[in-house]
Parts: C-alpha cells; structure tokens; sequence
C-alpha cells in the first residue's frame, strides 16, 4: 500500500492475562485520511488491542510508532496526549456529571485556576454540532439521557480533543437507525479532513459502506489485512473462525396451526408509556422473535413478562389461565416455568467471581435442596450434565465464571436456566457481542428445545437471527406492535420497514 | 475439557485445601507469630490455662463477629452491634426479674430482642432501599435512647440469671469454657449455613451481584431481611452472655466491640465489599484480635500505645492481603 | 428559562438541606422567642459549627464514594495539640495553630496514602487509622488539659460574639466554606473527585487526574476535621483524649452528611448542604428542649428522628415501577 505514511503501527505487541494469550504478536498498520474497520470474533483480541491503544493496559512486548516515533503509553492520559481518542463500547462517561462536564472533563479551560464554566459551555457545544448531536443540552447530566444519546455524547467528546486517531469499538450498538446514518456521513467527513479512524464492529453491512481497509483479528493475531470489498462475506467469516462456515440456521418445521391452545398469551398489556396494548401469542414449539429498532420496548416486554415490572395493565395467561407474576421468583415458579437470559450476562446473568458450578445450579438450586440444605452430590451430577448437553468449555468446574470466554459465559446463563426445566424462556439479545460458533450452537439449541415442546421468545437487533430462526415476529415500535410477519413474510425489507414505521411497499420504492 | 475438578476419591482434605484462601493462612500465621513474640515476653503465654483463657474471652467477640460476618458477606454493615449488645445484655437481666418465669424466659427474650432490632434493620436495609451504615447508625441511636429510658438514666441494676451465669461462666467438659463451646456450636452452624444451604448460596450470590440474584429467581431482599436479623440476634445473645459474665449489664457495654468485629471479619479475609471469605477465616481473626488486645495490656502497654499498636497491625496486616485490584492492568 | 431549572436540579439536595434548617430553625424560635437571645443563639452557633466542620470533612471524602471513620479521631487528635500549642505570644500562637492544621493535613494524608497506594477498603482503612490517631492524642493528654499558657484571649476571638450579634463561630465556618470548599468544588480536579465518585473507572479512562484527587480529598478532609478540632479547643480552651466523644463526632457527621443531601454512594451533593445537615441535626437537641421534653427522653427522640429522616429517601421508591432498578 503506497500513499501516505502510517498514523500508527504496532509490531509484535503481545499481552496476556495469566495464562491467557489475549495478543500473540500483533501487527495493525493503520493509514491518516482512511477507515480501517477491525474484525474479529469475541476473544479475538480486539477489546485488548484497543485498550493498549488506549493507554489501559500496557503490553508484554513489542513496538508501536506514531508516525515512525516509537512511543509508549503509561496511563489513558499520554494516549489521549499522542492524539488518539477511543471511543468505547462500555462508555467512558460519568453519569452524575453534565454532558459539558463530561466532554472537557480532561483539561478543561480555565480562569484564575478554576473551571472557566462559560467557555466550557461553548467548546462543548461546538463538540456536539461536530458529532451532530445538537439536541442535546449540554448541561443536561448524563445520567438522564437515554443509551442512544450518551453515545453520541461519548463521540463529541472524542472530537473535542481533536484526535489524529479516532478508534470507535461498537460505537454504533446503542444507536438509532438515523443516528448511525449521521455517525457515517460524520466518519466519512473526518476521513476526508485526514484524520485515521479504527472502526471495529460486527455490523457487516456498515463495514461495507465505510471501510476502506480491513483486518481481521482471531486468537490475537492479525490473520488478514485487504482493501474492503476484496473478500467475500463467507471468506470474512471463515477468516474470523478459522473454520469452513455452513449453515447457520436449523431448519424450522412447518407452520403451526393457529388454532392450538397457546402456551403464552398477552392481551392488551400496557406500563408506564413504554408498552402499549401489546397482545401476543406463543404456542409450545414455537419460536416468536421479537424485532424493531433498540429501545421500543423490547426489553421491558420480556422484564413485565418475568416479573420485574409493577404497575402493569392488562391480561397474561399461561395454558388459557390468567397469571399475575409478582417477581422473577414467582415467574420461575413450576406452575408457570418461565426462564428469562438477561441482556447484560456480566451485570445480570452471573455473579462473576463465583464458580462455574455455582452459577450454573443457582436457579435451580431448591430442586436440589430439602428443607433449605443442598444435596451436595446431586448438584454435582445436574452440573456436570449441564457442562456436557452444552458443550461449556471450562477446565474445572470450580473456576470463577469470570475466567470464560463469551460465548461460554452465555452458555453458563443458558445452562442455568434449562436447570429449570422452564416450559417458557424468555431471551433479550442472547447472541450479542458473541463469537459465530457459539452463535450457530445457541441457534441449534433453541429449535431443539421447541422442538422439545418450549414456547420461546426472542428479542434480536440481528436480522438475520430473526428471519433464520423465528416461526414468527413481532415488531416493535415505541411501545407498540406494529406489525407481525409469520414464515416467509420474515424478510429484511419488512423487518427494516416496520420497524421504521414504514409500510413495505415504500421501503421498495426507496430501495429502487 | 470437562472434568468436574478434583476427583472425589481424592477426598475431603484435598477439596478442603484447595479452597482454603490464602489470607486465613495469613491469619492464623499470624497468631502463631504473635503467640511467639508474647513467649519471648513470658514463659506463661504458651500455658494451657491462659490460652484457654484468651478462648473464651474471644467466644464472645466470636459469636458477635459471626453475624457481622454474614452481614458483611452480603455487602452491607451492621453498626447497630453496640447497642444490640447492651439491649440484649439489659433486657435479659431485667427479664430474668420477672416473677417465678423471669430466669427461664430471660435468654429467650434477649435473644428476641435483638431479632426484633435485627428486623428493623433488615427492612430498613432491604426493603426501604436505605444504605445500611446509615440505618444500622440510626437504630444503634434508637436502641441507646431506649435504654436509657428503661434504666432511667443509670447503671442497670439487674442481676444476670443463673443460667446466664452458667453459661458465660461455668466449664462443663473437660474444663473447657462453657462460652466457647457456645461459640463452636454456633460457628459449626454459621458453616453448615453458609456452605450447605440455599440461604447461604444466596449470600454469596448477593454479595457479588444482587441484580444478577434477582434475576436467577431468588428473593434478595428476604435473604437480606434475615441475615440482619440473625446478626442481631447474636450480637444480643452475645450481650447475654457478657451480662452474665459479669452477673450484670452496664451502660455502654457492647461499645468495645464493634471495631474489633469487623476488624476480626476482614483481617479474616472477607471482602468488605461482600462475596467472599469464609468462617474459619474470621475465627482466625477474632482470635489474633482478642490476642493482640490481651498481649497488649499484659505487656503493660499504656492505653495510648495499645490504640496504636491495634491500628498498626490491623494496617499491616491488610497492606498485604486486604489490597484491592489495580486499575491498570 | 430553562437554565434555572438545571440550576435547580444541580443543587436539588443542598436546597432540601437548607430547607430542613430553616423549618427547624423557624419551629425553634416561633416557640421559643424568649429563647433566642444573642447569647444562646451563640452558644447553639458554637456546638453546630463543631459539627458542621467535621461534616465538611466527611462531606469531601464521601464525594469519592468513600468513607473516613477516622475524622472524629483526627478532631480529637487536633484538640489536644492545640491545647498544647496554641499558647504563648502572638508568633508562638500562630505557630502552633499551623502546627495543629499540618497535623490535621497530615493524618488525612496518610489516610489517601492507604486507600490510594496501599489500595485499601476506606471503611477498613481509616477505622485503624482512627484508632493510632486516638493513640497519639492520648499520649499528648493522657489527662484533659492544656499548656499553662494557653492563650485565651485567641481563642475567645473565635467563640465570642460579633458586633450586632453575629456570633463569630459562624463567620469562621462562612470563612472556612470560601476558602476551602468554593475554590475545591469550582476546579477541575474537584470535579475529578466527584467524577471519581461517580465511575471511577470511566473517570480514569477518561485521563482525568484520578490519584490526586482522591488524595486532595482526604487530605483536605484531614485538614478540615484539623480545624474543627482547633475551634474545639477555643470552645473548651482544654484538650481531652475522649474516644467517646471522638466517635460521636465521627458517626454524626456521617448523619449532618446523609441529612445534607450527600449521597453515601458518591458522586453529588455539596459540603454547604453537610453545613445545613450538621446544624438542623445540633437543632434537633434543641427542639427537644424547647418542647419540654425530659431529658431522658432526648437520646430516644434523636435517635428516633435521625431514623425517620434517613427514611425519607426511601419515598423515592415510591414511583418506581422497573423492580430491577432497585438492585445493584
């Protein structure tokens, strides 16, 4: 690659975390004035790649020059000094702080020692019209504003620093449709000003509008680095696994009759002004998906079903009776058998410095107890059996749950539920931040288990998730279902549509 | 790949030592290091029947630190142990004096008590949603002005019951202190509690991740509710016991041993972020405690240097294996 | 318009502090105008000044989501070497009331030391600092007293009556506010310690200046509580070595914090909102009085109070409709 010198090249670096390779001396050349997207499954090394970028951590070994200058970073501060600014995927952002606070909360101007809050005020308003998030107040504390708009936030703060290296880590996840478009056309300008932009994400096809060169991370090495759009799809993905990529979805059985008694029903359920009127039906075998853009209440549908809600209206009925569920303790209860795999499995799934086997029977632990004393060997057979019929790639039983990869973190807060024996499961996002194995595994094991005789409810931000997997979806917008698509009406085009609030056929005419 | 871990022939002791943490260790080396140091000072450190002594002074801090033990394990603090102490040691004295039933009634009701201030704190703590220094603050104060209205204002002049007496006092197997027998049956079932039974998972689980406990289906907030309840109950019963000890409650009596109790529950290796640690840890502590405060005055040490050697060595002893992670990794 | 609102919610829990104050101030005097001489006015100033500078320095610690369990012990500590330093001509006065700052500055700064280096739990941390700091103030008093020439007439200054009224205590703690806290909570590394508070982590990856305001922060509080032990010394124109009343001063501050409308989990509130906490939780003593209560009865309605007030934060869960908020 001819042109202009590198911004940054990193030689040889290596890091691990006990005996945890998380870089095997890797090598990242990265050029000002283009997008250098950054690929890779969970555990691939890219999180610790950035955060030696960042200054977090430091590395075991090896070089990185800026603009041929071999440089080291000893804390977030000198990185940020070298002129590189991440923006990450947890968010850097103090929630009890404003949003001005937060932007200039490094440096900020100051008179006679101490904050100069008016110039503050200005440079953090020409930050976020930089980003084009001019909605947002900057005296608003950060704590108020919804997911969608902190990441924005996080990105004025990025520029207000005036980087020479912007790396953005899943900066897209949390963001609205129309917010990722503006984040696009803002990483094409800066592109264009010559800055170097690091764009790491999983979202293939913002991959394919932005990048301009690509690389491909897997087991802490640099396998690949290619122009974009000089590798197929199933070549990136096979690159990224390290394995020959097939199928991904299991076949789905034929549709079912609608007439059968369903196993849950919703009718006109309602909270706050977050779910309105929401009616819903899910038989045994079924697989219903849930779909819609972020934040339309797809989480707090599953939350009201589990029992995590008050002051809900409308009726819930499981087998045709109507329910209350009070807590998710009641929810899990064998009468109604409900199982939920929570968003966030680092803060709601697991307790992470326990055990692997602790985790795993934690919910089911009082089938395994008399009278409040637990069956020590019985435990031990359900987990085991567990470990087995999930394939959870764990050396001891005994080691913290925190010690796992990703994808096997998952499988321990699946594995957790099925303990149950739940005859619902509920799952909000389960396949985020996953690597594709465990992905195609987590897909087989659902049909199975319908298959099995489960009604199974599915919240997805991927849509090929919801058509490869759902019998049916239910898409949601602001509270509300605006549209259920059953077998084949499951396509991207009326996903994408509905959950724009935008009726097919337009979407159609746009796309030609 | 999937090997459950040590193989069950290989037994208890195997299992056991791997799970044993470092810092227990640390603990108990410790003691033997100051129980060597009080040698070089005089010959009748290392004599049985003051070693027994010091057990038995240490098997009342024992059965104080158990529930803040458990308290802790949750996450929270319990600073209500002064005063629950003091209302356990007083009402049962003063109950003992009711009419022919008064002696027979008298520990129950301490006991009761105690679980009756254990409850307000539970619901405070749990259920109001109130960080718990500050609610376990307020009922220590709540539970001193209730005292002192009930003594008026003075000593209290009840007298212990005699089997308060007998319990804190006497020495029934084998010259073995009755009040440490007390606290091994109470540790035994602090162990049994916290390592065999759902409740005590739910502990553990709480302690390092409330969320994540509410979520799997298990009720935090009872858990909570009884935790505090059953570290009242004890710092009580403990109070009972001390007023028998010294046939009499005083005004003020459980004031010593706040700081201790906690000192002895992390220097015993538990996070006073909860989640982790163990109960033989925390009979370690109180041990190497109730040494160092009996060393310390047996060495004549004035008061002054006392407080200061006691901060010293609770610091040190921390420094190296009470440290928190780093953030820069 | 809108920005008196952002205002508003800023200094929500300061402004409900103030309020707090005022109604218990208001209920005092309205039933009790005989009471509210010049000179009980400054005798119930002098107490909740006391209370109000040892809160200012728990304040500046809590901020970092911390604890210090030691300040109550760092007043007492300060007592006593004023009692001992404070004495003699003008240039030895003044010397000896530096003496008695540095100390105070020093014990805070060996507690940011532990928790920051030594990266020890603040709670445990500071419980043992607090027992060697009583250790020394012992040592310097092992029985209450002072130098023989402590000098009075200083000390009078500070407890004595203004002009009109005004007793002087109060001026001191508006001097000490000026010119500790405002500067402290208008710079950027002020606002690193409440960012610290906040998320600690994001504060770091943020390159915010971390170390040095958690070290600022006990250190300062140190130094804080060093005053409050000074005007002690004014007010009693002795030292005591009293552990009783050391810890007093260190759970009380804990409660003028709660009551100031300082979050205990860091992040926001304001030492001029622990100023108002302190002195409507002094007031309460002095309700008591004023409503005839009978002394014995006065540690139970304290007590009581302080639990009903702490209550109050729990109504905010009241309108909470997601359970899981509840949980950590």
């Amino acid at each position: 690659m001819e042109g202009p010198a590198p911004l940054l090249r990193m030689e040889g670096v290596s890091k691990s975390y006990g005996g945890v390779r998380a870089l095997d001396s890797a090598d990242l050349t990265i050029l000002a004035g283009r997008v250098h997207a950054i690929l890779g499954e969970n555990g691939a090394g890219k999180s610790t790649l950035i955060k030696v970028l960042a200054g977090v951590v430091a590395p075991d070994s090896g070089r990185i020059s800026i603009e041929g200058r071999e440089v080291a970073f000893p804390s977030p501060a000198a990185a940020q000094a070298a002129g590189i600014a991440v923006i990450f995927q947890e968010l850097s952002l103090i929630p009890e702080l404003s949003v001005a606070d937060n932007i200039l909360i490094n440096q900020p101007p100051k008179r006679l020692g101490l904050i100069d809050r008016g110039r503050q005020r200005e440079m953090a308003e020409a930050a976020l019209a930089r980003a084009g998030a001019t909605d947002i107040h900057p005296r608003t504390p950060v704590k108020d504003l919804p997911l969608s708009r902190r990441q924005m936030v996080e990105i004025a703060k990025a520029l207000a620093r005036n980087p020479r290296l912007l790396i953005l880590d899943e900066a897209t996840s949390a963001l609205t449709a129309a917010d990722v478009e503006r984040v696009l056309a803002l990483l094409r300008r800066l592109r264009d000003e010559g800055l170097a932009l690091a764009y790491i994400s999983h979202r293939m096809h913002e991959i394919a509008e932005i990048a301009d060169d690509c690389t491909i991370f897997r087991n802490g090495r640099n396998v690949a680095t290619y122009l974009a759009g000089t590798k197929s799809h199933d070549e990136v993905v096979e690159l990224m696994i390290g394995r020959e990529y097939r199928h991904v979805f299991p076949a789905k059985p034929a549709p079912r009759n609608e007439n059968a008694a369903p196993r849950l029903e919703l009718r006109g359920l309602s909270w706050t002004n977050r779910l309105k009127d929401i009616s819903l039906k899910a038989s045994a075998g079924e697989i219903v998906g849930l779909g819609g853009l972020d934040g339309q209440g797809q989480r707090e549908l599953l939350l009201a079903l589990f029992g995590a809600l008050s002051g809900l209206t409308g009726e819930i009925r499981i087998e045709g009776e109507p329910v209350s569920i009070g807590s998710p303790k009641q929810a899990k209860e064998k009468r109604l058998g409900m199982a939920l795999i929570p968003e966030d499995r680092k803060t709601e799934g697991l307790m992470l410095p326990m055990s692997v086997g602790q985790n795993l029977s934690f919910a089911a632990l009082d089938e395994y107890s008399n009278f409040g004393v637990i069956d020590q060997q019985a435990e031990a057979r359900a987990i085991k059996e567990a470990i087995s019929a999930l394939q959870i790639k764990v050396a001891k039983v005994g080691l913290p749950v925190a010690s796992l990869s990703g994808g096997n973190q998952q499988k321990v807060v699946i594995g957790k539920w099925l303990m149950t024996g739940p005859r619902i499961i509920l799952l909000n996002d389960p396949t985020r931040g996953i690597d594709v194995g465990t992905k195609q595994e987590i897909y087989a094991l659902l049909r199975r288990l319908a298959d099995a005789g489960a009604a199974i409810v599915f919240y997805s931000t991927d849509y090929a998730e919801l058509i490869g997997c759902c019998d049916r979806v239910l898409v949601l917008y602001d509270g509300q279902v605006k549209r259920t698509l059953i077998g084949d009406e499951i396509t991207e085009k009326a996903l994408i549509a509905s959950a724009l609030n935008l009726d097919v056929a337009a979407v159609a005419e746009r796309a030609s | 790949m999937t090997d459950s871990g040590i193989p069950m022939r290989e037994g208890m002791w195997a299992r056991t030592r791997a799970r044993i943490d470092p810092a227990t260790l640390a603990a108990f080396g410790c003691i033997l290091v100051l129980l060597f140091a009080g040698s070089l000072y005089s010959q009748s450190f290392l004599s049985p029947a003051y070693l027994l002594q010091q057990l038995k002074v240490a098997s009342f801090l024992g059965i104080i630190a158990t529930g803040m033990m458990i308290v802790i394990l949750l996450g929270q603090i319990d600073l209500s142990v002064p005063w629950a102490i003091a209302v356990g040691g007083m009402m049962s004295a003063s109950a003992s004096a009711w009419g022919p039933a008064g002696p027979w009634i008298a520990i129950p009701f301490g006991i009761a008590c105690g679980l009756a201030i254990g409850f307000v704190n539970g619901v405070g703590v749990a259920y109001l949603r109130i960080p718990s220094m500050i609610v376990t603050l307020a009922v220590n104060a709540v539970a001193q002005g209730l005292m002192v209205v009930h003594t008026g204002g003075f000593s209290p002049q009840d007298s212990a019951s005699p089997a308060m007496r007998f319990i804190a006092t006497g020495d029934v197997f084998f010259g073995l202190p009755n009040a440490l027998i007390v606290w091994a049956i109470i540790g035994i079932g602090a162990t049994l509690l916290l390592n065999r039974t759902t409740f005590g998972r739910a502990v553990y689980a709480i302690g390092n991740r409330e969320r994540a406990t509410y979520l799997s289906g298990v009720d935090p907030q009872r858990v909570t509710l009884i935790a505090f309840m059953i570290s009242g109950g004890l710092s009580a019963f403990a109070g009972v016991l001390l007023a028998g000890y010294a046939s009499k409650a005083a005004q003020a009596m459980g004031d010593p041993y706040l700081l201790p109790a906690i000192a002895a529950v992390v220097l015993g290796g538990a996070s006073i972020l909860g989640g982790r640690g163990n109960y033989l840890g925390t009979v370690a502590g109180v041990i190497l405690v109730t040494l160092l405060q009996s060393i310390l005055s047996v060495m004549q040490i004035p008061e002054a240097g006392r407080q200061i050697a006691y901060g010293l060595v609770i610091i040190v002893m921390l420094l190296f294996y009470g440290r928190g992670a780093a953030i820069r990794g | 318009m809108r920005e008196w609102r952002f205002w508003l919610n800023e200094n929500r829990s300061t402004l409900i502090a103030f309020a707090i104050f005022i109604a218990m101030f208001t209920i005092y005097v309205t039933n009790h105008p005989a009471g509210f001489t010049a000179n009980v006015v400054n005798t119930a100033a002098n107490k909740g000044v006391l209370l109000a500078l040892v809160a200012m320095a728990q304040t500046m610690v809590v901020i970092t989501a911390g604890i210090d369990l030691s300040v109550g012990m760092v007043f007492v500590l300060c007592n006593c070497v004023a009692s001992q330093l404070v004495a003699g001509d003008a240039l030895h006065t003044a010397l000896g009331v530096l003496a008695v700052l540095l100390v105070g500055a020093a014990c805070g700064a060996v507690n940011g030391a532990l928790v920051i280096f030594g990266r020890l739990q603040p709670i445990v941390a500071t419980i043992a600092t607090g027992a060697i700091y009583f250790g020394i103030a012992l040592w310097i008093n092992p029985q209450p007293g002072g130098a023989d020439n402590f000098n009075s007439d200083f000390a009078d200054l500070f407890t004595g009556k203004l002009p009109g009224g005004i007793p002087a205590s109060l001026v001191t703690l508006a001097a000490v506010a000026l010119v500790v806290w405002v500067p402290f909570s208008r710079s950027a590394i002020g606002r690193t310690a409440y960012a610290v508070g906040s998320s600690e982590l994001s504060a770091y990856m943020s390159g915010a200046p971390v170390t040095a305001a958690k070290f600022l922060v006990y250190t300062l509080a140190g130094l804080l509580a060093g005053i409050g032990g000074l005007f002690l010394t004014f007010l009693t124109q002795s030292g005591e070595a009293s552990a009783a009343n050391g810890g007093t001063y260190t759970l009380y501050s804990i409660a003028a914090v709660v009551l100031g409308g300082v979050s205990l989990f860091g992040g926001s509130g304001s030492a001029i909102g622990a100023i108002f906490g302190a002195l409507a939780f002094r007031a309460i003593g002095d309700l008591l009085f004023v409503f005839d209560i009978e002394p014995l009865w006065q540690p139970l309605f304290q007590g009581l109070v302080l639990l009903a007030s702490v209550s109050i934060g729990a109504t905010r869960l009241i309108g909470v409709r997601n359970r899981l908020d509840l949980f950590g």
